[in-house]
């Protein structure tokens, strides 16, 4: 089991589990703001739409369904 | 119809002269053959710099500097002026004493500028990478984005009575006017070269060249980087031979995103992009600013510098003839200098005393190559 934190909160999931997953896992709806304002979320979940970026560790503008969740991992969504 | 002013070319330089002229009281036509802000114009960077290659570039960097900062209230909010000042960082003590020539130079010029050791340096900016030497913060530079500049422009230039006309290729000009493609003609009273890198092609008395750019742009990250930063080693790249270079050059802009610069090669028409100069690039601003890497690039596109021999544009009367003035050759200062080329032309098109002496960027200068 790998355990990160999204948003500030912990949560759990099994090895493998993408990021977009653990991100929906923990019923958090908004992975991005959009230019505009608007909430926005996974699409494709394979990498071509760009929906699903969220910053992880620090580093903003990642696609979520193409990174494999780790140990420690802080993710933050909503930017 | 008939026109006081016809000027080929609609990019910046062009339209800061149509607006300029307009405001004259002249009845002014603009023309491109392809459409507005499409050539070099649409490439760059829209960085506007002081700049100290040779006096002359000095004199018409600052003059221009100074009208964009009196210019930058009139501007729309989507022009994205930003005055957010150059650092020249400085990697190791030679380019130190670069930044104090440099200060020294601009404090008689009375321009403000800021000598930073290496801990202001990562203070202001504390994604550069630590042990760089320090730098020199130019405070009146700013950036825009040149494309709306562009139009706003030209929207000034109708509003005091211009025509714009873009599509028709032009073919020829001479002092029976300007001639299309499909053999139309349009007279005027002086005729304005206006066109970047094509000028060459209308008056071939200009020495142009073609210098290939290349830029990349990535998603937004807000305050990763807060000034238009350039390596001092720039200057040896821009104004180096005919080398094949790249140097550190980033661009913070309002939306978060981030420019990033700059490779130089002349003799190139192939308008692709060049993996193997863009890996240089990027390799360069690492070195500076490791981060970067972490950072996703959205887009990556070329364009093409108007070169001269002596780094200076070409502005006023054309030798030989009676009525074609040029406003071209503007290199990578193209943004910078076109409200300053817009006035000295409009000066010399009138027969009024220059703002600042025009002597050093007549097209039939003596030229000395850098």
């Amino acid at each position: 089991m790998i355990t990160l934190t999204i948003n500030k909160i912990a949560t759990t999931v099994d090895d493998g589990t993408t990021v977009a997953a653990a991100i929906l896992n923990a019923g958090v709806k908004g992975f991005r703001t959009s230019v505009t304002g608007e909430s926005r979320g996974p699409v494709c979940g394979m990498g071509v739409c760009f929906e699903c970026r969220v910053t992880i560790d620090g580093v903003g503008h990642q696609r979520s369904c193409n990174i494999i969740a780790a140990d420690g991992m802080e993710v933050v969504t909503g930017e | 119809m008939s026109y006081d002013v016809a000027i080929v070319g609609a990019g910046i330089v062009g339209a800061a002269c149509a607006a300029s002229l307009s405001a004259s009281g002249l009845r002014v036509l603009v023309l491109d053959s392809n459409g507005i802000a499409t050539g070099t114009t649409a490439a760059g960077m829209g960085h506007i710099v002081l700049m100290d290659d040779s006096e002359a570039q000095l004199a018409l960097t600052g003059y221009s500097r100074k009208l964009w900062n009196q210019f930058a209230d009139e501007l729309p909010p989507e022009a994205e002026y930003e005055h957010c000042g150059t650092i020249w960082v400085a990697a190791d003590e030679d380019e130190m004493s670069e930044v104090r020539r440099k200060h020294s130079l601009y404090a008689e010029h009375g321009s403000d500028s800021e000598v930073l050791d290496e801990r202001s340096l990562r203070e202001l900016e504390p994604n550069l990478r630590e042990g760089l030497a320090g730098g020199l913060l130019v405070k009146d530079d700013s950036v825009v984005y040149q494309l709306c500049a562009t139009t706003f422009l030209l929207d000034l230039a109708v509003r005091y009575g211009a025509t714009i006309q873009t599509g028709s290729k032009v073919a020829k000009i001479s002092d029976n006017g300007v001639i299309f493609r499909n053999g139309d003609v349009i007279s005027a009273g002086v005729i304005v070269n206006a066109a970047g890198h094509a000028a060459a092609e209308l008056s071939p008395e200009l020495n142009i060249v073609k210098r290939k750019g290349h830029l990349a742009i990535t998603e937004r990250y807000p305050k990763f980087v807060s000034h238009q930063l350039i390596e001092l080693g720039y200057l040896k790249s821009a104004h180096g031979s005919d080398r094949d270079s790249v140097a550190f050059n980033v661009q913070p802009r309002s939306t978060g995103q981030i420019l990033l610069g700059s490779s130089r090669q002349f003799g190139i028409d192939d308008s692709g992009i060049d993996f193997d100069i863009l890996e240089r690039m990027t390799s360069r601003a690492f070195e500076y600013m490791p981060d970067l890497k972490m950072l996703s690039t959205v887009r990556v596109w070329t364009g093409f510098r108007p070169a001269t021999p002596d780094n200076l544009p070409y502005i006023g009367k054309i030798d030989g003839s009676e009525k074609i003035y040029a406003a071209c050759g503007h290199e990578g200062l193209g943004i910078t200098t076109s409200l300053g080329t817009a006035e000295l032309l409009t000066s010399a098109i009138l027969g009024k005393k220059s703002p600042i002496p025009i002597e050093p960027y007549l097209p039939s200068r003596t030229i000395t190559e850098h």
